[in-house]
């Protein structure tokens, strides 16, 4: 098993990071009429684990017996009949499930299959609770017409059904929505945090961490708690025992970014252009989401320009993304933001430097 | 129905009223409504305003007042945006429904006035060719239908329908009706408010009497009976002014890794953009050393980033390039750059 799965903390009193947010949730659920739950912050922050620990607070060790199953669902939509295919994992108490997987036919997914499982009762009535918990993840992917048709089920089906939702960012939420349940802030740990879980871990392994070790692989991981366990395992695999010098790789695609960074700073041309294109068509191959590739462009850019340029560019790469947001296609945004910089950038070097 | 687990359900649905007279602050239709259930006049209806004013409740409590429990099934349609409500949903169901002729029964202590009523809740989310296969229906039965539409914004429903209707807007509740609905709740469930805590809660909900209530909850539950203002703020998730604050000091360096620095860590700490945004804009506008000129152009940046998130846009790069323009602004450097 993976550190990150090994380590996650499985009931709320042993949740270290985000110790306060847990005993709150404890308190919440003391009745058995608590609110409907929205649970916000950046990716690896921590919320899937406060999110499993609560539903083990609810409905106690049932909740971990879960079976996870591809169900395919028929659904008549007057003119013709839609399948579609859905991962659940689901115990006696609750269902989990990722309804913005179904893409544009995410309203069908909330208007058939969620509201059927919201509106009956849970299976087991003589259980610890009257209503059974629906975990809905990727909110913020959902679009606008699956996020309305959840309004009237989250009040209708209140008396037998909880829905606990989970996202990344609660502005791509509607205010409907956000108004129609308790909204968990759950904020990316800070390196500190980050050490101290990743030195427990080292405890727990019978590892010597060299002074400063953890330091420098929290100092690596963005605030990202899953980032930084990943790497820690990493290095262990690399080289044991740990020397003091060492540092986790970065990740490939990361590396690969960065030299396109490179790549768009030593010569802008229209042959650059085109060698840079089918780097960008490798990383979306490989499934790396266009907007993780901008911004982490844009993070490289920034290290190496001067001030007056890194207002441009930053503004360059948010038009560009909402651009991408709005289209369909990402790699031409992305080529777009490429060549909107080496036009600037060339700009620049003439005007400096003749 | 009696439910079977009384305690089971969340506040904000043990205190929805249950008759139109204890639907707080929209005395204008309630006064039309009230008029209803004596005279059994009804127009079609159409009930706009933000979330968790009252739509919802007093359209289900007057179909619920004027039929009673046992006819509501077969003169009541509710259709919400959990429903499928396409052109073909318009073309089938709705138009059966509207189409049946009225029975005769009548259930003493309630009106049962001689239409069917259809609710069309959240009918903003409607598309427009499935409103406009509507105007028909509407039309050809209004002597045996009535129509209720509900949404939060009116400019989504076609002018055609919503001339047909009588229009109400639901206004967002103000401090002293919210307070009194809130001591209202207090008193049911043993709870203590200070004033001072009241009209905290009043202004963190910003006249959204659901998000008042959710909180209230939320607050007695971590908290206990006695609730102070800090508490409420604090399950609100209303961000801290000082948050709000540091960014526009980080502007004010003129430096743009700092600012870069401090949205990032905005963006860590989670906080939801697009309320941070609000918050920053008024931090704005009150700053009194700001020029007139710069706030405006601050401002402009603001709208149009509004308008990306709503988008979709990401909020880190959204959220940079506010922070960017706004230390433009404070230094006057160009909107673009020259060379
Ligand atoms: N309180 C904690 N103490 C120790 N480790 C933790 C804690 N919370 C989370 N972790 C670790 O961090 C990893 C990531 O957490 P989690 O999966 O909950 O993040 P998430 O917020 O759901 O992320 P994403 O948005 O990317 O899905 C977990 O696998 C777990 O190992
Ligand atoms: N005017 C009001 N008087 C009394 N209670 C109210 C009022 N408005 C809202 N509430 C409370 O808030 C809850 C939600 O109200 P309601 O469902 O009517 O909102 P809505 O206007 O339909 O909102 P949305 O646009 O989000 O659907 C109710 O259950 C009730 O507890
Ligand atoms: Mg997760
Ligand atoms: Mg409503």
């Amino acid at each position: 098993m993976l550190w990150v799965d090994k380590y996650r903390p499985k009931t709320l009193d042993k949740v270290t990071v985000h110790d306060q947010v847990a005993q709150n949730l404890r308190k919440l659920v003391s009745e058995q009429d608590c609110p409907h739950l929205l649970f916000y912050g950046p990716s690896g922050s921590g919320k899937k684990t406060l999110i499993l620990a609560l539903i083990k607070q609810m409905f106690g060790a049932g909740a971990e017996k879960v079976k996870m199953e591809n169900k395919t669902w028929k659904i008549d939509t007057g003119t013709r009949t839609l399948e579609i295919e859905l991962a659940m994992l689901s115990s006696a108490h609750h269902v989990e499930m990722n309804p913005s997987d179904a893409g544009f036919q995410d309203r069908y997914v909330v208007q058939e299959v969620i509201k059927e499982m919201a509106k009956n009762r849970p299976i087991d009535a003589k259980g610890k609770r009257a209503f059974k918990v629906l975990v809905l993840n990727e909110v913020d992917k959902l679009s606008r017409e699956a996020q309305h048709s959840l309004r009237r089920t989250m009040e209708k089906y209140s008396a037998s059904c909880r829905l606990i939702l989970c996202c990344n960012s609660s502005s791509k939420v509607t205010e409907a929505v956000r108004s129609r349940c308790l909204n968990v802030r759950v904020n990316a740990p800070s390196e500190d945090q980050i050490v101290q879980v990743l030195e427990f871990i080292g405890k727990k392994e019978n590892l010597q961490l060299p002074a400063g070790f953890a330091a420098r692989i929290a100092a690596q991981s963005n605030r990202n708690l899953r980032r930084a366990i990943l790497f820690f395992e990493t290095c262990k695999v690399q080289q044991y025992p740990f020397t003091s010098n060492q540092a986790a790789p970065p990740l490939d695609w990361e590396q690969y970014v960065s030299e396109i960074s490179t790549d768009i700073l030593t010569e802008q041309s229209p042959k650059r252009l085109y060698a840079v294109r089918q780097k960008f068509y490798e990383l979306l191959v490989n499934c790396i989401p266009p907007e993780s590739i901008l911004k982490k462009l844009l993070a490289e850019l920034l290290k190496k320009l001067d001030a007056d340029l890194k207002h441009e560019i930053c503004h360059w790469a948010a038009h560009y993304e909402h651009k991408m947001r709005l289209g369909s296609k990402a790699i031409f945004h992305l080529e777009a933001f490429v060549a909107k910089f080496m036009s600037i950038y060339k700009e620049f070097l003439v005007a400096s430097f003749g | 129905m009696a439910p079977l687990v009384p305690m089971s359900q969340p506040w904000v649905e043990k205190y929805r009223p249950r008759q139109v007279k204890d639907v707080a602050h929209q005395e204008e239709v309630i006064r039309v409504l009230t008029n209803t259930l004596q005279t059994a006049d009804l127009p079609h209806m159409l009930f706009y305003g933000p979330p968790g004013t009252g739509k919802t409740t007093t359209a289900l409590a007057i179909a619920h007042q004027l039929y009673g429990p046992e006819l509501y099934k077969s003169r009541v349609l509710e259709l919400n945006a959990s429903d499928d409500r396409g052109i073909n949903v318009v073309r089938t169901k709705i138009k059966d429904f509207a189409a049946v002729a009225v029975g005769t029964t009548r259930k003493a202590g309630y009106p049962c006035p001689p239409y069917k009523i259809i609710i069309l809740d959240e009918a903003d989310s409607m598309t427009e060719d499935a409103q406009n296969a509507l105007r028909r229906t509407m039309e050809t039965y209004s002597k045996v239908t009535r129509f209720f539409f509900i949404c939060n914004y009116i400019s989504r429903i076609i002018e055609p329908l919503a001339s047909r209707c009588a229009k109400f807007r639901f206004k967002p509740l103000s401090e002293e009706v919210m307070s009194s609905r809130i001591m209202h709740i207090c008193n049911e469930e043993g709870l203590n408010l200070d004033s001072q805590a009241l009209s905290t809660l009043s202004a963190i909900s910003q006249g959204d009497l659901r998000r008042a209530i959710t909180y209230l909850q939320s607050a007695a539950r971590l908290f206990g009976s006695s609730i102070s203002p800090t508490d409420l703020i604090s399950v609100s998730g209303v961000i801290p002014e000082d948050v709000v604050k540091s960014l526009l000091a980080a502007c004010r360096s003129g430096e743009f890794d700092v600012a870069n620095k401090e949205v990032s860590n905005i963006i860590a700490e989670g906080y939801p953009v697009s309320q941070l945004m609000a918050q920053f804009l008024d931090v704005i506008v009150s700053t009194d050393d700001i020029p007139d000129e710069q706030k405006a152009r601050i401002c402009k940046k603001l709208g149009e980033t509004d308008k990306c998130l709503v988008d979709g846009a990401d909020e880190y790069l959204q959220l940079l390039d506010v922070a960017s323009e706004t230390i433009r602004a404070l230094f006057n450097m160009p909107q673009t750059l020259v060379f």
